[in-house]
């Protein structure tokens, strides 16, 4: 570990990608995550990286799927318009098993939307990426440093089960800048190498990358195998932090912003004497239901809040599955809760103190 | 002793889908008989397209990238800056790089990737049963033109390769034919240079074949053949539109 740097969220993202070895990107101008590409444009030249500026974020995403499927560790990055171009090389990207890490810095929406913070995309993130049955492995940060230890980790995971890895932030943890310490740098050279890689077939059989499958048997055993793939990360790669849950009779679910914003809340609760704790999803899939479903046997209620009118307060129900009463508190629009109006509604759960 | 003839090893064994007349088998046969020649079989990473050439991953003997429609420039931009010593095409059909692919391609020739493009016009959608394609003939008719192209509602017969031609970032752009041996000879002398450009860092080059859909112009081969020289080649003229200085 070197000295703590100040750094705002797109420019540590991008150096944690250098740091994880990653050498290629390619991507497409969009608010609010311009630091990020800027920072690689600057930064590539002096560690042998190829930056591109794709034509739209269609070509970028079909260019790190090129990359990817040649060997390389690639990263794209962009915020939610973007990201709904970039479905169609992602869909690709998974059902041709290949490791890529995706960056998005999520605006309101939907259509053109606006520029701020918004945690509209968490469907689109844990669901409904694009056309298939596939899964990204969904990483939510809630400050800078950890956005630098997640990109670390989402590289890594990537690589593990060849399988996207989807980082989601919003404009306050891109735009924000806060004290961060860099790991050591992985040396991309000695990365083990990637055999089943299209880099020229000497001396072996022609590698093929494809997501093509004719046969209705071949593409159902090929899903099931994708599907083995993400319930092993169910089982293995589920992350989460809980704070103050030992003793709460009201459980906040929040994650990345909103979740700083809960701590707060949760501050201002207790010294009113209401007993709260919150669990802070990291990885949104695969999502840490066994934790909530453990608290829902303790705690009396559940708030989900988020910056959307409602996504992933449908995956705490499910979680919870009727044990206890789920509510929700959400802004949506590029509008950020304030502690203050989260304390309000733990106030008309908790009844009066 | 001089090989004259014999089968390419850079084709698989396995058997064509296409159907009987199609062209594509004799395209795919000169481009790996191009790279067997170039000795660069180890070297090359091959993107194929969505459209009926689509399985063409299962017969060229070399790596292979399966691409989106309209995409193959993107992916083998993609490959190419990871392996820029190695030898990269794509083979596209005209739906996927005259239609969904226009981005794509205009913008893979505008950065001179070092990239070689097959590019193969039957002007019509074949694999998905004759659609109008944006190559398609004034008056042809498809299934999605049952009366025949009229320019007033669907415009005219795009020329991706005059269009190409206009770029810095393209340095060698031929029309080429399959419809009898003597222009397949002249398309693999094209191709042979296309390839040679990129092997010499030259810069983006293209070789537009004009090939015959038997099946979706409901002809017979031997008449799909007479057709395309009748036809397409009046709209699509052959010949070299642009080589660098210094190339023969």
């Amino acid at each position: 570990m070197g000295e703590k740097v100040l750094m705002k969220g797109n420019e540590a993202i991008a150096e944690a990608a250098i740091r994880a070895g990653c050498r290629y990107f390619f991507g497409y101008p969009i608010t609010p995550q311009s630091e990020l590409p800027a920072y690689l444009a600057r930064k590539f030249p002096e560690v042998g990286g190829v930056f591109l500026q794709a034509e739209s974020e269609v070509a970028a995403s079909n260019m790190i799927y090129g990359a990817a499927g040649a060997g390389a560790r690639v990263l794209t990055s962009s915020s939610s318009p973007g990201i709904s171009l970039k479905a169609e090389g992602i869909s690709y990207i998974a059902g041709a098993e290949l490791p890529a890490v995706i960056i998005n810095i999520m605006r309101g929406g939907p259509g053109l939307g606006s520029i701020q913070p918004s945690q509209a995309d968490y469907f689109q993130a844990t669901k409904g990426m694009a056309h298939g049955d596939f899964r990204l492995f969904v990483l939510a940060p809630s400050s800078v440093q950890e956005a630098v230890d997640l990109t670390m980790l989402a590289f890594e995971i990537a690589d593990k089960y060849r399988n996207p890895s989807l980082i989601v932030g919003d404009g306050i943890i891109g735009q924000m800048m806060e004290p961060v310490e860099f790991p050591e740098p992985i040396d991309p050279d000695k990365l083990p190498k990637k055999e089943w890689a299209t880099d020229g077939a000497k001396g072996r059989k022609p590698n093929i990358i494809n997501s093509l499958a004719l046969e209705p048997e071949d593409l159902e055993n090929h899903n099931l195998k994708l599907k083995a793939k993400y319930d092993k990360m169910r089982e293995e790669e589920v992350r989460y932090e809980e704070i103050q849950t030992e003793d709460a009779d009201t459980i906040i679910v929040a994650y990345g912003t909103t979740a700083r914003i809960a701590s707060s809340a949760i501050e201002q609760a207790r010294k009113k004497g209401y007993k709260v704790g919150l669990i802070r999803p990291i990885t949104l899939f695969p999502f840490p239901s066994e934790v909530i479903s453990k608290a829902a046997e303790k705690a009396d209620n559940f708030l989900a809040v988020e910056m959307s009118t409602g996504q992933m307060v449908e995956d705490v129900r499910l979680a919870v599955n009727g044990k206890k009463p789920v509510h929700f508190y959400g802004r949506t629009g590029g509008v950020v809760p304030s502690p203050e109006e989260i304390v309000k509604e733990i106030e008309k759960i908790g009844g009066e103190r | 002793m001089k090989e004259v003839a014999g089968y390419p090893e850079s084709l698989t064994e396995k058997k064509f889908h296409y159907c009987p007349g199609c062209t594509h088998g004799i395209i795919h046969r000169i481009v790996a008989e191009v790279i067997d020649e170039l000795g660069i079989r180890e070297e090359t990473i091959g993107v194929a397209p969505v459209g009926c050439s689509v399985l063409a991953y299962e017969y060229f003997n070399v790596d292979m990238h399966e691409a989106s429609h309209g995409r193959a420039p993107a992916v083998a931009t993609g490959i190419k800056r990871v392996h820029p010593d190695k030898f990269v095409f794509t083979y596209q059909g005209d739906g996927d790089l005259a239609s969904i692919g226009t981005a794509e391609i205009v913008h893979a020739a505008n950065r001179g990737e070092l990239i070689s493009t097959i590019f193969v016009n039957n002007a019509i959608y074949g694999m998905t049963g004759g659609q109008m394609a944006p190559t398609s003939l004034i008056d042809q008719k498809t299934t999605t033109s049952p009366f025949g192209r009229n320019a007033k509602e669907a415009g005219h017969p795009i020329k991706m390769s005059e269009m190409l031609t206009e770029l810095t970032g393209s340095v060698y752009i031929a029309r080429v034919s399959v419809h009898d041996p003597k222009h397949i000879k002249q398309a693999k002398k094209a191709i042979k240079k296309a390839f040679q450009i990129q092997l010499d860092g030259k810069g983006f080059a293209m070789v537009e074949v004009l090939s015959t859909c038997p099946t979706n112009w409901g002809m017979k081969p031997q008449d799909a053949l007479e057709w395309l020289k009748d036809n397409m080649m009046e709209v699509y003229p052959l010949g070299e539109l642009k080589t660098p200085e210094g190339v023969e």
